[in-house]
């Protein structure tokens, strides 16, 4: 198996699966062309996290992070839950493959986008924007990309942004491995 | 719990005939067929069976048969070693949009060489149209590499006929024959094809051991320089226990076609006509009828394949997906992107691929075991419950 076995009990006993109706923040993460894409919505009681309910299109590792996400979450005051790190995720689920390490991110991020909706609506006028969700991932090592940078530090491969999504995909390819759009041959 | 293996085209069971033909090449028998004295020349004597047996399973003649070490390196072989050895001829290849990665990233690495290729597209059923084929060959092209059959979706290709416009255009024609070959008949004169790859763990030989038909008389620069082995066109000490169960598995094939294929299209026509009652928007990918025998692969809505492979594992069901997930790229399908399907819909792909032993128990079981599991996934699903709230509107 290439996953551990709290991974697996969460991928076959996810925790706090669905949609809470009249929810106070919700987020989203994620789209069907990288194969992954979360939502989580989340009920708000004295700045703390009341209740958590999420949903999960994706591989067994997307299901256990968000499940994991979720149980972490739980009862925490929200400053408390937005110090979630896919870090923390990854550690708490006992390690997760290499290749799906960004799955991890997801989790935390559709988490942290819902504690920032929830926010919002809660200052009129003032729009908070999640800068979380749009951090970029070398799409080959998973490593963190800061901004468009021409290779991937970790695995060295040569970068270029996608014109249509921005997604990072490597240099040459025909499609973009975030939207899946032509690209431009070089 | 019962065990139910329906991953033929990952792999498939060592047959205990081609396991006894291979077991005294790896103890008694150790001689290096190119050594003179009487130990080599046994071994000898059996790689050259062998190769009448790889030769006789697809119409060529022994002298046409490379062995090699597994589909991906024929294909390399291929590739590369034809479309440089027609270099002054011109730099131009013609592929199709479906071929396996050994294919598309050698063409990928001879176009760092200075070559160029074309792919041509497939329809909704993944097939390649010959006129498109004979369409895309320009002045300058060397090489027409077409797939004989996909082992994602199953799609039978008309290479047959692509062979009759290449030869009319005096253009070499390749083709990838690793899942076609033991399993349908494959014959390289009424193919009309000038190589073809092929690998023994498609047919219960053993992995390891592939092979490339060669016609006698078409240019290939070798692929590994050494000794003569391989007429000096593959160097390197050869597996004979590997190409020894590889011959072997090539004359069980041989015969025992005609009775695996009606036994496995029963199955697989079962499978094809009852998942798609059992279980709502799900849809054959491929082909309905120009299939292989033991293939049948869909696309299941709303949900990602690799929740089903893992979920069906725990049930004793072992199947493969082409979602990206379970690639190690996490990207989708490129067979299933060319063939139109969107991105969602690919994430959902199972492939079922059936081995002799197969039972109609074991098809029964996989789809009783199934539904619960798709319903399960979808209900974590934010795409099914978007279908479902726009359903109700």
């Amino acid at each position: 198996m290439i996953y551990t076995d709290k991974v697996m009990d969460h991928f076959q006993n996810p925790r706090n699966v669905g949609v809470i109706k009249d929810a106070d923040g919700t987020g989203k993460v994620g789209n069907p062309v990288c194969g992954d894409m979360m939502t989580f919505t989340i009920k708000v009681k004295d700045d703390k996290l009341d209740d958590i309910k999420f949903q999960t299109f994706g591989c067994g590792a997307a299901i256990a992070v968000s499940s994991i996400v979720s149980e972490i979450a739980m009862g925490k005051t929200l400053n408390e839950a937005m110090k979630i790190t896919n870090e923390l995720v990854a550690e708490e689920l006992g390690g997760l493959p290499k290749n799906k390490l960004h799955c991890s991110n997801l989790g935390a991020d559709a988490l942290h986008a819902a504690i920032a909706d929830y926010r919002k609506k809660q200052v009129p006028g003032k729009t908070e924007v999640s800068q979380e969700s749009e951090k970029c991932y070398c799409p080959y090592c998973e490593g963190p990309v800061e901004g468009l940078e021409t290779a991937c530090t970790a695995c060295h491969i040569e970068l270029e942004e996608c014109p249509h999504c921005g997604g990072l995909t490597k240099k040459g390819e025909e499609k973009c491995a975030k939207c899946g759009a032509d690209l431009e041959p070089v | 719990m019962r065990q139910v293996y329906l991953d033929h085209i990952a792999a498939t069971p060592l047959d205990p005939q081609a396991l006894e033909a291979m077991l005294p090449f790896l103890q008694d028998k150790f001689g290096n067929p190119q050594s003179l004295h009487s130990a080599g020349q046994e071994a000898l004597g059996a790689l050259e069976d062998a190769r009448s047996r790889v030769a006789g399973l697809i119409g060529a003649e022994d002298s046409e048969v490379y062995f090699t070490s597994n589909g991906s390196e024929a294909n390399n072989f291929a590739l590369k070693g034809m479309a440089m050895a027609r270099r002054d001829k011109g730099n131009h290849l013609v592929l199709s949009a479906i071929e396996h990665q050994s294919i598309l990233h050698s063409a990928k690495s001879l176009e760092r060489s200075g070559f160029c290729s074309t792919l041509v597209p497939v329809d909704k059923n993944g097939v390649v149209d010959p006129e498109d084929v004979k369409n895309a060959i320009r002045k300058d092209t060397v090489l027409v590499s077409v797939i004989l059959a996909s082992s994602e979706v199953g799609t039978v290709e008309p290479v047959a006929e692509i062979g009759r416009f290449c030869r009319a255009a005096g253009v070499s024609l390749h083709t990838d024959a690793v899942a076609a070959v033991g399993n349908i008949p494959v014959d390289v004169r009424d193919l009309g094809v000038d190589a073809l790859s092929l690998a023994a763990d498609q047919f219960y030989g053993p992995k390891g051991s592939g092979a490339l038909f060669v016609r006698k008389g078409v240019r290939i620069l070798p692929f590994i320089d050494g000794g003569i082995q391989e007429g000096g066109r593959r160097a390197g000490t050869e597996n004979v226990a590997g190409i020894v169960g590889m011959g072997k598995a090539a004359e069980i094939a041989r015969m025992k076609m005609p009775e695996r294929q009606d036994r496995m299209k029963v199955l697989r026509d079962r499978l094809i006509e009852t998942l798609p009652k059992r279980v709502d928007r799900a849809y054959l990918t491929g082909h309905p009828e120009k299939r292989l025998p033991h293939h049948a692969s869909f696309c299941v809505e709303f949900i990602e394949g690799e929740g089903m492979l893992l979920h069906l594992d725990m049930k004793g069901i072992a199947v493969s997906s082409g979602s990206a997930c379970t690639s190690r790229a996490l990207k989708a399908s490129h067979v299933l992107l060319a063939m139109g399907i969107d991105h969602a819909l690919a994430q959902g792909s199972l492939v079922f691929s059936l081995i002799d032993r197969t039972t109609s128990e074991d098809i029964d079981y996989l789809l009783d075991v199934l539904p619960p599991v798709i319903d399960r996934l979808r209900k974590m699903s934010p795409l099914y419950t978007k279908f479902l709230e726009d359903n109700q509107k």
